[in-house]
């Protein structure tokens, strides 16, 4: 597992994907913190920290699936997975590892944005528990995306199918949260908020440390995990 | 050392192998010959854990491949059809990447040392794997396959791609793996695996044709011994007195150069026709420009072994209409 771990993040920087994707994804955040924080606390205002999550949102619905289109469809088109798949790896290692790798990757640039505070900071006394606590939501949220996105990636041997896919599914799962005000029936409006990522991330905005939220996460990383292994056992017995 | 029982496997209602069995000795190195699609490369395929048979049973080392997995595959080096390099890597750190995917516990600089002299890419170990030639790739592929020092080596159409130096060299090293590890290698060049192997087993339609040593599966089908010679001379006169010589079965003449003839002889088993054409040419002065033995191949085992004999005589049929 340490092995696959070590070269996708090798392979992250070497091909230049992970240099990518933390120059847009800080470049983007960086914008909007400027434009919906400091620039509002400047001019003596309160700050819109909830907008500013909302574009990190967007835009990792954008980027993540770029960092994980290539970890299984490429390997598969390469045909290098037959090395891993023939090694004395279990299945599950090898989609956790690669999981991890796109995992770290991300949580290192939201790390970094972590930095974007202490400038707030010169301006007045921002809630930090509300800042962290939004951070951990935002991590937990881009895990289970890059869980999709690792799943989708294992469907598929074309890295733009991979992608595009994995864009539209989690559009859908932000997209319900928008779509539900307009639905009559109670019964589906419930099935659709509870099928709703973003629904969950809400309770972060109003400065909630939501423990309910991060298991549901949690099991939707578990769960498209295992959808993974799944995908590559049947795929051994068809 | 590799144990095959009943191996079946199917896509649908179409079979790509079917109940195959064989048995592969310690040290041994055994050909898997057969047409594109035959079933070679689904064989190894499940013998190396990467795809699951519908039925039978496969051991390798004494493990079985689905209940002991891991171990299984510890045993195994495999090389798929197309070497699986990760383009962006340098050899160096792809051997270090298997090593350590392989989990194994020998000592690191000493082993990959030995494995890239065996392989003899020591001068392209810095290089990034992207930029090297297909001949290296595939010995970068036969490294990797080499790490961990596995009992059982499986190559898969080793050969393919390569260039004629590549080849011989890429076979010299399979016949000095072959002293230390049990190999398993598929091809369907029919030089290769006689240049090579101890032992063939050919494989038609997901079905063992023949599972033999080499040497006896030329002589199998060798009944007849066929010569190709270059005399120059009339030709009529030469085919007539050919055809006298005591042994002879067959006469003809199969093309022409400026000023002689190709003739393909024909003549009993076991009887060397050569020192009587040789005085016979040599009494009629027809000098004779080149004498070549033919036959002793393995293709004709293999058409011989592997055509349909029903799709076979109705093409006599059609012909013969």
């Amino acid at each position: 597992m340490g092995a696959i771990y070590k070269r996708e993040m090798q392979a992250y920087f070497t091909t230049g994907l992970g240099y990518v994707f933390c120059a847009v994804f800080m470049a983007v955040t960086g914008f909007a913190f400027a434009m919906f924080t400091v620039q509002v606390a400047m001019s003596g205002a309160d700050i819109n920290l909830p907008l500013y999550y909302t574009v990190v949102i967007i835009s990792l619905v954008v980027l993540l699936p770029i960092l994980t289109m290539k970890s299984f469809a490429e390997e598969k088109k390469m045909k290098t997975e037959q090395l891993l798949l023939t090694a004395p790896v279990s299945l599950s290692s090898m989609v956790v590892a690669k999981f991890l790798a796109a995992l770290t990757v991300f949580g290192a640039c939201l790390g970094a944005t972590c930095f974007y505070f202490t400038v707030i900071s010169s301006y007045g006394t921002p809630n930090f528990g509300v800042l962290y606590g939004y951070i951990i939501g935002v991590f937990f949220l881009g895990s289970a995306f890059i869980a999709v996105g690792i799943f989708i990636s294992a469907l598929t041997e074309n890295q733009l199918v991979a992608a595009v896919g994995t864009i539209a599914i989690l559009m859908v799962m932000i997209g319900i949260n928008f779509l539900n005000p307009y639905i009559d029936s109670a019964f589906i409006r419930g099935i659709l908020s509870w099928i709703s990522v973003y629904e969950r991330f809400d309770r972060f905005c109003y400065g909630q440390f939501d423990f309910a939220a991060l298991l549901y996460y949690i099991s939707i990383c578990f769960s498209f995990i295992f959808l993974t292994v799944r995908v590559y056992e049947k795929r051994r017995w068809a | 050392m590799i144990k095959v029982e009943g191996l079946v496997k199917h896509y649908g209602d179409k079979y790509a192998v079917n109940n195959i069995s064989f048995t592969v000795g310690d040290r041994e190195i055994v050909g898997f010959l057969g047409p594109n699609g035959a079933g070679k490369s689904t064989t190894m395929n499940i013998l190396t854990g990467y795809l699951s048979a519908t039925d039978g049973k496969v051991e390798i080392d004494g493990h079985d491949i689905l209940e002991d997995t891991m171990a299984a595959k510890r045993s195994i080096g495999y090389l798929p059809e197309i070497p699986p390099v990760y383009p962006d890597m340098t050899v160096k750190e792809y051997l270090d990447f298997v090593y350590e995917l392989k989990g194994c516990k020998l000592n690191r600089r000493k082993h990959i040392e030995e494995v890239i002299n065996v392989t003899k890419i020591a001068d392209v170990y810095n290089r990034v794997i992207k930029n090297l030639s297909r001949g290296y790739k595939q010995r970068v592929g036969i490294a990797q396959a080499l790490i961990g020092n596995p009992k059982v080596i499986i190559l898969d159409e080793p050969t393919i791609g390569l260039d004629p130096k590549q080849i011989v060299e890429v076979r010299n090293l399979i016949r000095t793996l072959g002293r230390d590890h049990t190999v398993i290698l598929s091809t369907h060049i029919l030089s290769e695996v006689q240049a090579v192997c101890d032992r063939l087993i050919i494989i038609n339609k997901g079905k063992i044709v023949a599972d033999k040593p080499t040497e006896e599966i030329s002589q199998a089908v060798m009944t007849k011994c066929r010569l190709e010679a270059k005399i120059s001379g009339p030709e009529k006169d030469v085919l007539y007195a050919v055809r006298s010589i005591n042994g002879v079965t067959r006469c003809e003449s199969v093309g022409s150069e400026l000023d002689c003839t190709t003739y393909m002889i024909e003549s009993e088993a076991g009887l060397d026709i050569r020192k009587p054409l040789f005085n016979l040419l040599a009494s009629r002065n027809w000098p004779l420009m080149g004498l070549t033995t033919m036959g002793m191949n393995l293709e004709d085992v293999f058409i011989t072994l592997t055509v349909d004999p029903a799709r076979d005589k109705s093409k006599k049929r059609k012909i013969t209409k």
